[in-house]
């Protein structure tokens, strides 16, 4: 299992190895995160026949896992050498600033009737995600 | 900042990649200081300089 266990054996790897236990690690934890929020959805409408204590535990568990998938980013970060880190960190610099910018104006637009549909908080992440990748692309373009 | 990494990589014969394994950074990183689209942090320029036996000074010199 990828996880804290192996935290101890990826200190004895070289470094390429190591970033690529990191990655995996990320990978890992990210799925479980997605898995776990999809299993609130689901599980709320049609497993637990929507008793909010089984909901309100799964969302306990959601979160926990959505903070080992943070810590697990960090470990990946801290793992990269300067240069790709100043491409991820300036990315998700990128990211933030704009999902803040357009995630206000949307929320905006839709609070005011401009647009005639609730504003969903995953297009917000979908902007970020996309934002994200495009400036990665452009970090690793401009030094390359 | 000028550099010469590269100089100092052939003398020994040793790729990008030879060079980006034993400073234990990618080879994008090394590619990107050789061209000087990005300067090394200090640590990592001690980290030549402990490579190449050779003062920073030796290694990189300032622009100005």
């Amino acid at each position: 299992m990828i996880g804290f266990v192996d935290m101890k054996t990826t200190e004895k790897l070289g470094w390429r190895q190591q970033n690529r236990a990191n990655r995996n690690r990320l990978a890992f934890w990210t799925f479980l995160w997605l898995v776990t929020l999809a299993v609130v959805y689901f599980g709320h409408r049609y497993i637990w026949q929507e008793q909010p204590v089984v909901t309100g535990l799964m969302i306990v568990v959601n979160v926990v896992i959505g903070f080992v998938m943070i810590w697990a980013n960090k470990v990946m970060l801290n793992g990269l050498d300067e240069l790709e880190q100043k491409i991820h960190l300036t990315a998700m610099g990128l990211s933030l600033g704009t999902g803040l910018v357009l995630g206000f104006a949307y929320s905006a637009l839709s609070d005011t009737g401009l647009i005639d549909f609730e504003a969903q908080i995953t297009h917000l992440a979908v902007v970020m995600s996309l934002t994200y990748l495009a400036g990665t692309f452009i970090g690793m373009k401009k030094y390359q | 900042m000028k550099n010469r990494l590269k100089v100092l990589r052939a003398e020994r014969d040793w790729t990008q990649a030879d060079l980006a394994e034993r400073l234990e950074v990618s080879r994008q990183t090394i590619n990107a200081i050789e061209k000087g689209k990005f300067d090394p942090s200090l640590p990592l320029a001690f980290k030549a300089s402990r490579l190449f036996n050779l003062s920073i000074e030796e290694i990189f010199q300032d622009d100005a």
